[in-house]
């Protein structure tokens, strides 16, 4: 099975910064750049999607 | 598959008003879901609010839609659903809007037991109007309008709910987020009143003034706190103590307020609808 990478879309217009995404995901995807969260290391994620359950601004979108 | 909010969401309403780390947001996207998972058409559902914060929600969702005054939502979500039984009404608020100021009008809607959804986003304060202490501000816990603690004790929603008499009473917490979808779509899918609490973390009004020092840890005490009602069965009450039960608390079949009045109606030899 071929392990495709999935696409993480955060809209910076949206975010508030919460650390809500980076706590909760469980492979340290994504970090904080300035005031809105962005992809540190694409490659670690799992698609486990909590990220974008958890958000509480609907900023990030996990295609997979 | 990424979920698709944007259908359910007025266009150029978003970026919401609720501060960073509010749970209101992740109540709202467990209510779209629901609504997507019960196919409901945004023309024959109507989502009613008092005021507040969490009472908000209504105006970013491409619903039919009633903001109304402030503890009245329970009121007007009436006069909503026997003008048009056919529509699916669901009312949101906040902790003070539900059970302070329309603290009368919700336990008579219960009593009712008129077929609508009531979700509560419990955060423990009146966030808008810049953190008193509400009716569930936990004991000794502060609010702006009690700097050394709220002598009061505190209401269990649910618990007010159930001996009100509302036939379908769950709860649940914004750090369960998956959970929240499921609650409502099976009240929703109730046939009578429906309470859904959802325990809320407001980290601007409240986790400031209670030591909390960040949104995640105010997250993790949700965590702590809810017990599952299968899990608590087995919990000596001891191990009870300080937790709060999550789920499907309680549920039971009684006539139902619109097809009861319908009757009277007939009896009065008016035109039936």
């Amino acid at each position: 099975m071929e392990n495709k990478l999935p696409t993480i879309e955060i809209n910076e217009r949206y975010c508030k910064g919460c650390y809500i995404c980076i706590e909760f995901c469980p492979k340290q995807v994504l970090e904080m750049k300035g005031f809105v969260v962005s992809v540190k290391n694409l490659e670690a994620c799992i698609k486990c999607m909590q990220c974008e359950l958890r958000c509480p601004d609907f900023a990030i979108k996990v295609i997979p | 598959m990424a979920f698709d909010y944007e259908k359910y969401i007025r266009p150029g309403k978003l970026p919401h008003i609720w501060c960073p780390g509010c749970g209101h947001g992740i109540v709202m996207k467990g209510m779209i879901r629901a609504m997507d998972t019960l196919g409901l058409e945004k023309n024959n559902t109507a989502i009613v609010s008092g005021i507040g914060c969490a009472s908000r929600l209504p105006g970013y969702i491409d619903c039919c839609t009633l903001h109304t005054a402030h503890g009245r939502a329970a009121a007007f979500a009436t006069g909503v659903k026997l003008a048009k039984p056919e529509m699916t009404v669901i009312l949101v608020g906040g902790d003070g809007d539900g059970t302070a100021i329309g603290g009368n009008h919700f336990i008579h809607a219960c009593r009712r037991n008129i077929d609508m959804t009531y979700i509560i986003m419990n955060n423990y304060i009146y966030g808008m109007t810049g953190g008193q202490f509400s009716p569930t501000t936990p004991h000794m816990h502060k609010a702006s309008t009690t700097p050394y603690g709220n002598p009061d004790p505190s209401f269990d929603i649910a618990k007010l709910a159930i001996g009100a008499g509302a036939t379908f009473v769950a709860r649940g917490t914004a750090f369960h987020a998956n959970q929240i979808d499921k609650l409502i779509v099976e009240a929703i899918q109730h046939k009578g009143f429906s309470v859904v609490e959802i325990l809320d973390d407001c980290p601007t009004t409240y986790g400031r003034r209670n030591k909390f020092k960040s949104v995640i840890e105010m997250m993790n005490r949700l965590k702590e706190v809810a017990v599952p009602v299968k899990a608590a069965e087995k919990m000596t009450p001891e191990q009870l103590a300080g937790k709060v039960l999550t789920g499907i608390l309680y549920k039971e079949d009684k006539p139902e307020y619109c097809s009861e009045y319908q009757k009277v109606i007939e009896r009065a030899g008016g035109a039936a609808r």
